[in-house]
């Protein structure tokens, strides 16, 4: 039996320390500013934060879905940035179970009110091909029935498989399928930054 | 994780991570919508030679919940017998593209033989194999240990944690229990301090190098205070025939879980049984509806605890390579 | 009759000499062989360094024929023995019908000699149809062509100990020996392996060692109390070699025999849960294989008998409680007596000669078996290179059955050649298709 990987150890994507060759796409400062001005995005779209919850896509997406509520309470008067946070597992949607060592399953956790009736914006670091998206969708499927669902993300690389796309994204970063790109927060990581690494030859890579 | 044919092929980060995925599963469970996608497209068989309704719907349920496509196989008449054999069963399973097997059989041993033979691909849960292993049902006592002995006793999350500190007692027939092998081995494994207390004929010769204390005395074991009380079923027919003890009254009388017995235990001891029960032999009524009982809740652990061995026997990119970890 | 002439081999692991070999005995030993007339005409076998052994003596095989010709035939064990070195195999008398008539043996020793790779000594059932209840006619038996001299019920042992009294005071008429199977039944009721710790863990029903040891020990106080000679079959406890040892040194008339099996496994195997490792008696623990190896090299166990049980493939392809119990032998018997006692410097090839071959040709009276290796002695003839080292594959054998526990095992020795009354029925580690 083999251990499964993913939360809380980083995965083969995402190592701890960064190879010499990574191009550091976005600092820890400009991270901030894109969450800023998503959240910013956010209450301008649904015209407040009403009815608004943010679920973190795990495992990635949950400290971002944590560090946008902060700026939804910062910014709009009356919004309690722990009653609208929620966490979103989708392992159990997911359609690549076989592609992978196995996946230990995360603890899905809604916003005390729930999420049916509401505005669900799921979060998650980096868009690829869109099939985590899908997953969660699923899922959300599953939980209940929102009023309306919108997707940010932090990096939209490009390669979508499917016929999803963004509503807030932090940066849009043409890719070639062979580069990695690599979200470090410092909730796991240690420091914030988005990194590039180029091809490395081996080709492409299955990458969430 | 090839096939769980044994708890005592369980490391102990192996048996925690059974135990915490299970913990999630149990959390999708009490959502209105209890079924999930991961499995679809999968095909687990039942595959029984002996009968046992229970074990049999656990595992359906579970498989279900998980959406995978269930056959149950209850093959009338064992090999034994000279019905059709396990070979022949097996193969016509793996025709039907089993991805895996559970399998329930009278013979100690026989999951082991489908699993080496090559006569099938899938992944082989035991579900019980004669008198040695039923690794499921004790990964189910230890979910059910872990609930109230570890999370609800102290109020935390016992997700990672294992057993460690706990002493439990397993009563009753241990020559004849697959439940109380395989309970010995992953309660040892997971940190848990076990005593298997029985009348002398009823402990198999050769149990010294077991991972517990053997005890002939009830009455002395539970002056020490155990956190936990397993009772066994006893086979009453199985016991006259074979003079085990003279009589099930003077069983009852030494050996049985009755209201005496269960007001000398601490407050927070719980008392399990796999079911079913004899009420009445090894465990009275008073004993089996009082709230420490946690019988009933050892039934729905139980589709958790088969979801989670599912759920990480059927996926991963490594669950089709063969080789057994 | 071709006359061979042995050069540079090493009787009984010896000094190098040659032997010549001819009209069905041996004509001369020694570095004037070569120099005889009968040694011009002679084939000559390059064979230095090699062990010459008397042709080796089965008391205990399991030929299967007449009734269960799917898992071996005479023929086809007699092959095996051959090819096992073996000039002489006891046929046990569980067959269907069962030995326990004139015409049963003498249709298994016609079959066997009509074989004719090693003589074929019928054993004949001591009990009708194995029953354990009245005796089969043992005079018939013992006074037909096949002159049966060894009487068993091996596969049951003859429990009721008023039976085995009887068989063991009416033998004495025709100097025959009764071979028991020491299983005291009630013990072992519904038993799959040695009891102990292994079959606590692996939850399989145990076959105590006292079932055997409560048997042995109440034969070899039977055979003192008439007067009768006894041989324990397959014994493998260690407590069943103290009470032949004991019995011994009253004088008991006792001979008991080891299986190569039980010299060389344990129930540990038992964990694969392969039927392959399931035999009866069950594989013991090291501390009784450690027992059984010291009573044959200190002379408790008289001999080695392989237990030779043949089973068709369907009987071993299935679940641990479903198999039949047994396993071939006659191909691996040597190279595991070898492995076990030789290479391990508890016993000579002597000693082999003795266990292998004189003793099981003594105690079932086969008078042109087992001899010296002497001039005009016969030539039944085995030539082992105990260096060659070889993996038993269960296909390649020469057994109709592949049920053998040393399947994928690397075993030394390797028999060379084996002659039968002066004619190869062996060389070249091949067998010779017998003249029609």
């Amino acid at each position: 039996m083999s251990a499964p990987t993913d939360s809380p150890r980083p995965s083969p994507e995402q190592p701890d320390e960064p190879p010499g060759d990574a191009r550091t796409i976005l600092t820890g400062e400009d991270m901030s500013r894109a969450l800023v001005r998503i959240g910013h995005e956010i209450l301008e779209r649904n015209k407040g934060a009403d009815d608004v919850v943010v679920l973190g896509i795990l495992t990635r997406g949950a400290p971002l879905a944590r560090r946008l509520a902060h700026v939804l309470a910062d910014v709009e008067e009356g919004v309690d940035a722990t009653a609208v946070v929620g966490l979103l597992d989708v392992t159990m949607h997911r359609d690549d179970l076989d592609d992978q060592p196995t996946r230990t399953i995360g603890t899905t956790s809604l916003p005390r009110g729930g999420i049916d009736a509401k505005t669900v914006v799921l979060v998650d670091d980096v868009l690829y091909s869109g099939r985590t998206i899908r997953a969660a969708l699923d899922a959300l499927n599953d939980l209940g029935r929102p009023r309306a669902v919108q997707l940010a993300v932090l990096v939209d690389r490009g390669h979508r498989e499917l016929p999803i796309r963004a509503d807030y994204v932090g940066k849009n970063l043409p890719t070639a399928a062979d580069e990695r790109v690599r979200v470090l927060l410092a909730e796991t990581d240690g420091r914030d930054a988005v990194l590039i690494d180029s091809g490395t030859g081996t080709g492409p890579r299955r990458q969430r | 994780m090839k096939h769980l044919l044994s708890a005592s092929d369980l490391s102990r980060d192996e048996a925690v991570l059974i135990l915490d995925t299970a913990a999630a599963m149990a959390a999708t469970q009490e959502r209105a919508i209890k079924k999930l996608p991961t499995l679809r497209g999968r095909t687990v068989v039942n595959l029984f030679f002996e009968d046992s309704t229970r074990t049999r719907i656990s595992f359906e349920t579970a498989a279900k919940r998980l959406s995978a496509d269930v056959i149950n196989f209850s093959a009338r008449g064992s090999s034994v017998s000279k019905g059709e054999s396990l070979k022949d069963t097996a193969l016509t399973l793996q025709a039907m593209g089993a991805d895996a097997v559970v399998i329930r059989h009278q013979a100690s041993g026989a999951p082991h033989v489908l699993a080496q033979s090559g006569w099938t691909r899938g992944a082989v849960l035991n579900a019980g194999d004669g008198t040695h292993q039923h690794p499921t049902q004790a990964l189910l006592d230890a979910y059910t240990l872990r609930h109230h002995l570890v999370g609800l006793r102290a109020a935390t999350d016992p997700v990672g944690r294992d057993l460690a500190g706990l002493d439990v007692v397993i009563v009753g027939d241990i020559l004849h229990s697959r439940v109380a092998r395989s309970n010995v081995e992953l309660l040892h494994t997971l940190g848990a301090t076990v005593t298997l207390v029985a009348p002398p004929t009823l402990v198999p010769v050769g149990v010294e190098p077991w991972p517990c204390a053997v005890s002939y005395d009830f009455d002395e074991v539970l002056d020490a205070g155990p956190d936990a009380v397993m009772m066994l079923r006893i086979q009453r027919e199985r016991m006259v025939d074979g003079g085990f003890f003279p009589s099930p009254w003077e069983y009852t009388r030494n050996y049985g879980l009755d209201a005496r017995r269960l007001a000398r235990l601490p407050d927070h001891t719980i008392v399990l049984h796999p079911g079913p029960m004899n009420r009445g032999l090894e465990i009275s009524a008073d004993a089996a509806d009082s709230p420490r009982a946690v019988i009933v809740e050892q039934v729905a652990n139980g589709v958790a605890v088969r979801m989670a061995a599912l759920y990480l026997l059927l996926t991963g990119a490594d669950h089709m390579q063969g080789e057994t970890e | 009759m071709t006359a061979y002439l042995l050069q540079g081999v090493r009787p009984l692991g010896g000094e190098p000499t040659d032997v010549l070999v001819g009209d069905g005995t041996i004509l001369v030993i020694g570095a004037t062989a070569a120099g005889t007339a009968e040694a011009t005409e002679a084939e000559r076998l390059d064979v230095s360094g090699l062990v010459l052994l008397p042709g080796l003596v089965d008391l205990h095989t399991h030929l299967r024929e007449p009734g269960r010709e799917d898992a071996e035939t005479i023929a086809s064990g007699s092959r095996a023995a051959a090819l096992g070195g073996f000039t002489c195999v006891h046929a046990m008398a569980n067959t269907l019908p069962v030995a326990d008539t004139a015409g049963v043996v003498e249709q298994v020793w016609q079959l066997g000699r009509d074989a004719g790779y090693v003589d074929v000594r019928p054993v004949g059932a001591v009990t009708a149809g194995l029953g354990g209840e009245r005796l089969a006619e043992l005079g018939a038996m013992a006074q037909s062509h096949a002159a049966v001299r060894v009487f068993s019920d091996d596969g049951k042992c003859v429990a009721d100990p008023v039976v085995m009294r009887r068989a063991l005071e009416y033998a004495k008429a025709f100097d025959a020996v009764i071979a028991q199977h020491a299983q005291e039944p009630r013990l072992t009721t519904t038993a799959q392996m040695h009891e102990g710790q292994v079959s606590a863990e692996l939850g399989l029903a145990g076959w105590p060692a006292v079932a055997e040891e409560a048997i042995v020990a109440r034969d070899v106080l039977l055979a003192e109390h008439v007067g009768s000679r006894l041989h324990v079959l397959h014994l493998s406890t260690a407590g069943s070699v103290e009470i032949v040892r004991w019995a011994k040194t009253r004088g008991i008339d006792v001979t008991a025999e080891v299986t190569p099996h039980h010299l060389y496994l344990t129930d540990e195997r038992v964990r694969s849960y392969d039927p392959v490792f399931k035999v009866n008696p069950p594989l013991r623990t090291a501390a009784d294989v450690e027992a059984v190896r010291a009573g044959l090299a200190d002379g408790t166990i008289d001999t080695v008998g392989t237990d030779h049980a043949p089973h068709p493939r369907e009987d071993k392809d299935c679940e641990w409680a479903a198999a039949a119990f047994g396993m071939t032998g006659l191909e691996t018997a040597l190279s595991v007596v070898q492995a076990a006692m030789v290479d391990t410097g508890a016993m000579t090839w002597a000693d082999v000669a003795r266990v292998m071959s004189a003793t099981p040709a003594r105690i079932g009276r086969v008078g042109d078996q087992g001899r010296p290796l002497a001039v005009g002695e016969p030539a039944n003839l085995t030539v082992v290179d105990p260096d060659a080292r070889r993996v038993v594959v269960p296909a390649d054998q020469a057994t109709a059955s592949v049920n053998t526990p040393f399947a994928g095992m690397e075993l030394p020795g390797r028999v060379v050649a084996t002659f039968l009354h002066g004619r190869p029925t062996v060389m070249d580690g091949r067998l010779v298709e017998p003249a029609t």
